[in-house]
């Protein structure tokens, strides 16, 4: 498994060795502990389980509790579950660095975008609206949107005003400009989803290097 | 909000790079590490300091000159590796925190007051 749970903490730019300044995400990544090794025989699939962040034990259900028990680990906030090849030697307990994405050189990066909550169609999908002058009394309105009697329906899909944003999403292929494995950190090239604070997933690209 | 690590990044940008203490009014000339092939030469661009943009790490400065008789406004990063060094030439005094009103001037009226010590100006 090449993947951990982590927070954005911020973005800022940092010099490369050709001296050009370049844009990076400062992510944190885990430490995150194992929690369960789920194995095909059993579970019917092979999967690692990990959580991330302390959580305040009164804040925890019983099943919960003994969940975390059982990998003999304290309360964690975030839970999440990577798949994994049969041969990976993860087991309970285990805690997981910034070192497993040694060597990385793309990373994706998941996480949930900003919401921008209930939008027109000019910012929620790039339409042109109408003039602004001349006698226009219509300005950011999508305009028609479908044909007379015949099909005498609107077709789905149509892109209409609506909520914008809050959705999951990921970021593939992100360039590794530093992994900060003392800091349990990585800086990755450009933007990633969501406001700071916000908790993402980071793997190794499955679509690249 | 900055975190302790974006603090400790900045900082590490900044490490080991020299800057003497300068402000919008002076003026500067900057001496440019120009990379031709695999050749690397110094270029000089000297002009007047017309604004300082950003902090720590991320802090640029824009730099305006009139060269064959045009306005040339170049922005560096005030730590970049890219730049030998930064000399102050003159020191200026100027009303504004951004002196972009000299775009508009030209001659004698882009004269910015100097700058005087204190202890020189109880000397005079």
């Amino acid at each position: 498994m090449q993947g951990l749970i982590g927070k954005k903490l911020g973005m800022t730019q940092v010099y490369d060795a050709n001296g050009h300044h370049i844009p990076v995400t400062v992510i944190e990544v885990g430490p995150c502990v194992v929690l369960q090794r789920k194995i095909a025989a059993r579970d019917g699939y092979e999967a690692v389980q990990v959580g991330y962040l302390d959580q305040k034990p009164q804040r925890v259900n019983k099943p919960q509790a003994g969940h975390f028990k059982k990998a003999g680990v304290t309360p964690k906030k975030i839970v999440k579950e990577f798949r994994v090849d049969a041969s990976n030697a993860a087991k309970e307990g285990d805690t997981l660095t910034a070192e497993i994405l040694e060597g990385v050189t793309y990373v994706d990066v998941l996480g949930m975008t900003k919401g921008q909550g209930f939008q027109g169609v000019m910012k929620r999908h790039g339409m042109a609206g109408q003039p602004a002058a001349h006698g226009h009394t219509m300005h950011r309105r999508p305009g028609s949107i479908g044909m007379r009697t015949t099909p005498g329906r609107i077709f789905k899909n149509k892109r209409l005003p609506g909520h914008m944003g809050h959705v999951n999403i990921t970021m593939p292929n992100l360039k590794v400009v530093q992994l900060r494995k003392e800091d349990h950190a990585i800086l990755v090239h450009g933007a990633v989803p969501g406001p700071t604070g916000t908790i993402v997933v980071v793997r190794k690209a499955l679509k690249k290097g | 909000m900055a975190t302790k690590l974006l603090e400790k990044i900045d900082q590490e940008q900044r490490n080991g790079r020299s800057v003497p203490d300068f402000n919008v009014g002076d003026s500067v000339k900057v001496y440019v590490k120009i990379r031709e092939g695999d050749k690397e030469r110094v270029q000089l661009y000297a002009g007047t300091v017309i604004a300082r943009d950003g902090t720590g790490s991320t802090e640029t400065f824009t730099v305006r000159r009139i060269s064959y008789g045009e306005g040339v406004e170049r922005v560096f990063p005030v730590y970049s590796p890219s730049l030998e060094k930064i000399e102050v030439e003159r020191s200026g005094q100027p009303k504004r925190a951004k002196l972009y009103y000299l775009r508009a001037l030209s001659g004698k009226k882009t004269k910015i007051k100097e700058k005087v010590a204190k202890e020189d100006r109880a000397e005079a």
